[in-house]
């Protein structure tokens, strides 16, 4: 439990993925104008990421890395395998949302093809296997990481609402000051890197 | 010959992927805590997307339409297993300290952009071209980033001690956050010279997506990006479903 513990705090804040780890930038910058957005995809975010490191734990398991099946040999498919996997697994995300529950994918349908090639989702599948995780350590470490997401994505979100009444020089407007914000933040961020 | 140096041309200057097009920010960012390790991700990725262009030019015929995306990532994420292991046999301090990020070369938008928009179109030769083009400016680009961040964060230029011994480095610019303002202060200066030239009356380089994601021909695997307006990106979405 303790250990558990202590890889979702290290995925969520030490670890921060946007802010330490430099992955998801793109959606980070380009959806987080205002809150209600960003919330809206880092929600699409947590959903896709703890499914698909349910669904690619289970896939290295049992086949990629099943000492039976060659040897394990098979790992050094991960990249192939994990890619088409998160990106058929996307869209049946989407299928499944649109049938089933209409509300949740009027909340985050317009966010989830965005997602296919967030490297965080396949950024996790790998780091869980070369850290070695278990399936359930795997899917807390998935949910951490997408949590830090949302926690990035929705403060960086608050604070441009906030920047957007400021009075920036010309050059800084746009995407330089959202970049220096981030940069603020990253370092906010490292007052976490004592918790563990 | 002329097509192929233009693109050439082009990948280096005109669409420089990093300075002008801001495609592959995850690398970008992460990679380039010094020279050395920009080289290493810039040249892995020409790499990859030379070979890709090459094969998906030649399969263009081949692959139907409905199916191309996944076909293109099967291609890509073939080489790049290959480049994988090839710097684990023969560079593993490079590999170690590019970890991650080398097989997440996949998801780089350069790359399937560039299949994309180019090599699906075009024929092998001039596709070829286009990577080795794209792939240097990308290298150019996360190198000079790199040497930015070595020079003020240890006072070193590959490794070689440049600075006089007085120079406290500055060691937040090989940490995280320095990668941040480093590009944050990068972009500025292009819009600097962006504005300067509007000013001017000259015609302003249209930088990769700045209409927006709807126009754009790698929208479905770009997954969103720092220029356009995310309403943009959310209305072309919706109209899609």
């Amino acid at each position: 439990m303790q250990e558990l513990l202590l890889i979702a705090v290290g995925s969520a804040f030490v670890n921060n993925v946007v802010l330490s780890q430099f992955l998801g930038i793109c959606p980070f910058l380009g959806v987080s104008k205002n809150v209600k957005t960003a919330a809206g995809m880092g929600g699409a975010v947590v959903f896709v990421i703890t499914i698909s490191s349910f669904v690619t734990g289970l896939i290295y398991k049992y086949i990629l890395g099943n000492p039976n099946i060659m040897g394990g040999e098979l790992a050094y498919l991960n990249t192939i395998v994990f890619i088409l996997v998160i990106a058929a697994l996307v869209q049946f995300v989407e299928m499944f949302l649109k049938k089933a529950m209409p509300p949740l994918y009027s909340a985050l349908g317009v966010y989830l093809p965005l997602i296919t090639t967030n490297c965080a989702v396949l950024g996790v599948a790998l780091t869980n296997v070369q850290e070695g995780y278990g399936l359930l350590e795997g899917v807390v470490n998935g949910f951490a990481t997408a949590a830090g997401f949302l926690v990035s994505i929705v403060l960086m979100a608050g604070i441009r609402e906030k920047i957007e009444h400021n009075d920036i020089t010309e050059s800084f407007q746009g995407t330089p000051i959202v970049l220096v914000t981030a940069g603020l933040m990253a370092i906010a961020f490292f007052g976490f890197s004592g918790l563990i | 010959m002329s097509r192929c140096t233009e693109r050439i041309f082009n990948g280096l200057v005109k669409e420089n992927p990093t300075f002008v097009l801001m495609l592959g920010m995850c690398p970008t960012l992460a990679v380039t805590t010094s020279a050395i390790n920009g080289i290493g991700m810039g040249l892995s990725t020409t790499a990859v997307l030379i070979m890709s262009n090459m094969l998906i030019s030649m399969l263009r015929k081949i692959i139907p339409d409905s199916v191309r995306m996944p076909a293109f990532i099967v291609v890509v994420a073939s080489f790049v297993t290959i480049v994988d292991f090839l710097l684990e046999g023969f560079a593993p301090d490079l590999y170690s300290s590019l970890g991650l990020y080398i097989p997440l070369i996949v998801v780089n938008c350069i790359i399937l952009g560039r299949a994309e928009s180019y090599a699906s179109k075009n024929p092998v030769l001039p596709s070829v071209f286009d990577g080795v083009g794209m792939g240097l400016g990308f290298t150019i680009g996360l190198t000079s980033i790199g040497i930015v961040r070595e020079l003020i964060g240890a006072g070193q230029i590959f490794g070689f001690q440049v600075m006089p011994d007085s120079y406290e480095p500055l060691t937040i610019f090989i940490l995280a956050p320095g990668a941040f303002f480093v590009l944050a202060c990068l972009v500025a200066l292009q819009n600097k010279v962006k504005n300067n030239l509007a000013r001017k009356g000259k015609k302003v380089p249209a930088a990769g997506c700045e209409e927006g994601c709807s126009s754009c021909a790698s929208r479905g695997i770009c997954g969103g990006h720092p220029t356009p307006p995310a309403e943009d990106e959310n209305k072309s979405e919706k109209e899609e479903a």
